[in-house]
This record gives structure tokens, C-alpha cells and sequence, in this order.
């Protein structure tokens, strides 16, 4: 496929976007996103641990930044500050890469981003020459604003961060798509294929995930599954689907019946 | 002297931050470092000289979504 989705100044071959957290090993993280087509993969920036395991496998091993584009995030980050500091440690990490997953969440058990430091940040972190893609709430004004400031894509949630939930916000979704011209992108909520094909059937430019393949029997597996769901669903919204009726039309002709 | 890194106290004698990496088999990895809340460049390990109170945040990438 020729399609592509452009986000900032990069332009992307694959319209899901994958996480690296939760899967048992490296070799298994690798071998999901190999089989997911993505080109975007997001990471964490943490902690190093001193002078412990100097030989331990390092996830920029396994996921080159030759090969994929990465996405560092600021999981974690309960404030604009702390936000801020890790995208800029990100950035020395990676040689200056600036393309950042902004996420600032809240203590509370539904992780839901909390849109007062989000924007805050979004202004330093965009005045600071990053491109920004940002996880937020499914607000449309929020969503706009984000937009104004500069971020170069607006990731409204699907459900809750790990939920696998599926769409819960289906009309939201959409109207922020209807006033958006950066790219939207639904990050996190999606349980399985089908929560994917109805994000992208409405219109979505992509799909960030990470539980709903880390977690699955076959991580690898479902990363292909994914894979499929996501370019049949952007395919169905490019074919555009038949009108909604109430009532039977047959297919076969009623004229030529025998007897 | 008393510095703090990735939150923890260290006693260290004075020292430039290259060869801090150094000692922690770190120089030469993927990290990056802030030192007292800012990014130290790669290419200037060498220059900075750490100092009394310095507060240094150590981060390498792990997975994540």
C-alpha cells in the first residue's frame, strides 16, 4: 500500500502505532512489533539502574531507531514539569529526535489525562521545538486547543488507559475529528481487532496500542490481527459504507422467478 | 563530597562526570543525563566537573506505551 499518514514533518507507512510495555522479554516485544507493520513505537524514559547488569539488554537493541521511529512518552508524569524534563532527557537520548508522546495523567484509578498540565506542557514543549503528539481526554475543546497550540497530533483516549474496553466515546471521536485538521489518533482503550477497524471506520488517521497486544495468549499474533484490523478498517472509511436501512432489500433480482 | 544521583546520596571525591560514567560502567551507553535540572550533552561529560549537592537524574529507555 502506498497510503500514508504525515505527523509533522514525518511521514508514516503504517497507521498503527505500538507500545513496548508489558511483554514478557525483549525477544518477544521485537517479534510483536515486527509482526504489528508499525513504524512508530513508543517507549519509556527511566531510571537507570547503577552499576548493576552492565551487560543487560538495552530495548534500543531490540528496537533500532534506524529501523523504527521511536516515541518517547512521559508515562508517569503527573505534571507539566516533570513532562517537560523527561521529553528533553528523551531527546538527548535518542540524538535529538523530537518527536514526543505527550501524556500527563492523573493519580487517580482511571489514569485519565489531566488536560490542565497537558496544555501547559504541550505550550513549553512546542515553544521548545518538539513535535508533539499528545494523549488527552476526548473533549473536543481541549482537543482544538491542542490543535492551536501547535501539537502536530491530537490522541484522544478510546477508554481507559489498559482497559481494552474498546470505543467508548464513538460520537466524541468523531466531532473532534470533524474540527481537527492535525491528525487523530486514538490512544489507548482498544481491546481487540474490531475496537481498531471501528476507530479507524470512523475516520481516525491511526491507532496507538500496546495492552491489547502485549496482553493477548500470542502477542504476535494479535500484533498481525491488529495489523489486518487496522488497514481493513481504514479501507472501509475510504470505500465508504452503504446507508443504514430499517428494512430487508434483496440482493438477487425479484424479476425472472420461475413458476 | 555529597551528591545526589537518580535520588539516592553518594560520597564521591571530586571528579568530572565522564569519569563518574565511567566507574558505573555506564560511558558509552544509551543514557542521558540532567544535571541539577539540566540536560547535560553527551559531548560535554568531560567538561563538567561535579560538585558539592549536585543533584544528577540518569535515564536509559525501557518499554512503554
Amino acid at each position: 500500500m502506498t497510503d500514508t499518514i504525515q505527523v509533522g514533518s514525518y511521514t508514516l507507512k503504517s497507521r498503527l502505532l505500538v507500545g513496548t510495555g508489558k511483554y514478557c522479554d525483549l525477544d518477544e516485544t521485537g517479534r510483536a512489533i515486527e509482526a504489528s507493520g508499525a513504524d512508530v513505537v513508543t517507549m519509556a524514559v527511566r531510571r537507570t539502574n547503577l552499576g548493576q547488569h552492565p551487560n543487560e539488554p538495552n530495548l534500543l537493541d531490540v528496537i533500532s531507531p534506524d529501523r523504527y521511529t521511536l516515541l518517547p512518552n512521559t508515562a508517569g508524569c503527573h505534571t507539566a514539569d516533570d513532562a517537560v524534563r523527561t521529553c528533553r532527557l528523551a531527546r538527548e537520548l535518542l540524538d535529538g529526535h523530537n518527536l514526543v508522546k505527550l501524556e500527563v495523567i492523573s493519580k487517580s484509578r482511571t489514569l485519565y489525562p489531566d488536560v490542565v498540565e497537558t496544555l501547559s506542557a504541550a505550550r513549553t514543549l512546542v515553544d521548545d521545538g518538539f513535535e508533539v503528539m499528545v494523549y488527552t481526554s476526548d473533549d473536543p475543546l481541549i482537543a482544538i486547543e491542542l490543535e492551536a497550540i501547535g501539537c502536530v497530533a491530537v490522541m484522544p483516549l478510546g477508554a481507559p488507559i489498559g482497559s481494552g474496553l474498546g470505543l467508548q466515546n464513538p460520537y466524541n471521536i468523531r466531532e473532534i475529528l470533524e474540527q481537527l485538521k492535525v491528525p487523530v489518533i486514538v490512544d489507548a482503550g482498544v481491546g481487540t481487532a474490531s475496537d481498531a477497524t471501528v476507530a479507524m471506520e470512523l475516520g481516525c488517521e491511526g491507532v496507538l496500542m500496546n495492552t491489547a497486544i502485549a496482553e493477548a495468549k500470542d502477542p504476535v499474533k494479535m500484533a498481525r490481527a491488529m495489523r489486518l484490523a487496522i488497514e481493513s478498517g481504514r479501507l472501509a472509511y475510504e470505500a465508504g459504507r452503504m446507508p443504514r436501512k430499517r428494512y430487508a432489500d434483496a440482493s438477487s433480482p425479484e424479476t425472472g422467478l420461475i413458476g | 563530597m555529597q551528591i545526589s544521583v537518580n535520588g539516592e546520596v553518594e560520597q564521591i571525591e571530586p571528579q568530572s562526570l565522564e569519569n563518574y560514567l565511567f566507574n558505573k560502567s555506564l560511558l558509552g551507553r544509551r543514557i542521558a543525563v540532567e544535571r541539577n535540572g539540566d540536560i547535560v550533552p553527551k559531548s560535554q561529560f568531560s567538561d563538567v566537573i561535579l560538585e558539592d549537592g549536585d543533584v544528577l537524574e540518569i535515564v536509559h529507555a525501557i518499554g512503554g506505551g
